[in-house]
């Protein structure tokens, strides 16, 4: 995949390419300090992906992305955790990694884009057809249901219970029960919104109504919190 | 608030044994990081502290980079003091600039 690095800081481009360099199905086949002159190169060129950093002067990398009429897939690297809703709302994010970026996080993000220059299926329709019962792209969620991919928009989704060999997913319209486990739909959900807060349930963060000693309540379903949980799901709250 | 002392940890493990991109990226360290602290430092003079959130955002990459995590979460509440523009904190993120430029001469 034909990839770019837009950031203007050096020592971050340096990283987003040492990173690179273990995935093979990406090529870094250019990099800007600006916004502009990565415009000015795509006036001329396709790109697959672009590591897009958002905090830049002048133009940000939500400016950037408002520029472009076909955007490409899009990861967003940033040092601000505080846009990551904002950054969802484009259909061409696949995500949005919070610098200093691991090893181990680059490859969640990887996992998650479309291998766009290789082929016509999509990558929901091959990690299907690899097995899988689910499936990420940007904002949504497909999932394997009697041989039908149903898209679920991942931010209405807000909570999954692991039962038996399934998995029943909770969304704001409707439940889903897939034949899949929690560990397996944990990987392909935004970390930065989810959290697995028992070996039974993973949660959306942002839908919590409140929380007691050893349950948080999210809608009308009150969910209970492991004592192992506990600590990491109270390091995401803004708490006075 | 104590100083925490700088690493090589996450340059190390994302350099995966390439001594190569280590020194690339050491190199960049020690050519982006002055000039930014100088950019740092003349915005707050000027008290344009818009311009200083922009440069402590920045900065703030670098601290992660060399494992301060004390003085990462420092530079996070300093970040929004200065979007408020109500800074209290110069002289402690002087400290922690200060403590990574002598670091970076040690490289």
């Amino acid at each position: 995949m034909k990839s770019i690095i837009v950031d203007d800081e050096a020592a971050a481009r340096a990283i987003t390419k040492q990173l690179c360099k273990k995935v093979e199905k990406i090529v870094i086949v250019e990099e800007f300090d600006n916004a502009i002159d990565a415009i000015k190169y795509l006036n001329n060129h396709t790109v697959d992906l672009i590591f897009l950093d958002i905090h830049m002067p002048t133009f940000s990398g939500f400016d950037f992305i408002q520029t472009l009429k076909n955007p490409p897939q899009i990861i967003l690297t940033t040092s601000d955790k505080n846009f990551a809703l904002d950054a969802f709302e484009y259909e061409c994010v696949v995500d949005y990694l919070v610098k200093p970026i691991t090893q181990e996080r680059f490859a969640k993000a990887v996992a998650r884009i479309k291998n766009t220059s290789t082929g016509t299926r999509t990558h929901a329709e091959e990690a299907i057809s690899q097995g899988e019962e689910t499936a990420a792209i940007g904002n949504d969620l497909y999932v394997n249901i009697d041989r039908r991919l149903v898209k679920i928009n991942v931010p209405d989704i807000y909570v999954i219970e692991a039962k038996g060999d399934y998995i029943k997913i909770k969304a704001e319209d409707k439940n889903y029960v897939v034949h899949s486990t929690l560990k397996k739909i944990e990987e392909k959900l935004p970390s930065h919104l989810f959290l697995k807060v028992h070996r039974s349930y993973i949660i959306n963060t942002t839908k919590i109504v409140d929380i007691e000693d050893n349950s948080v309540l999210i809608k009308q379903d009150v969910i209970p919190v492991s004592r192992a949980n506990r600590k990491e799901l109270m390091q995401r709250l803004n708490l006075l | 608030m104590q100083l925490d002392i700088p690493n090589l940890h996450y340059i190390k493990e994302l350099s995966d044994g390439d001594a190569e991109f280590e020194a690339h990226l050491i190199a960049i360290l020690q050519k982006e990081f002055p000039t930014e602290k100088e950019a740092y430092i003349e915005s707050i003079e000027e008290k344009n502290y818009q311009i200083s959130a922009a440069h402590v955002h920045k900065i703030k990459h670098k601290i992660s980079i060399l494992g301060l995590e004390k003085s990462y979460e420092f530079a996070i509440l300093y970040e929004e003091e200065l979007k408020s523009e109500t800074p209290s904190k110069h002289e402690m993120f002087l400290k922690i600039l200060q403590n990574i430029e002598e670091f970076l001469l040690t490289l």
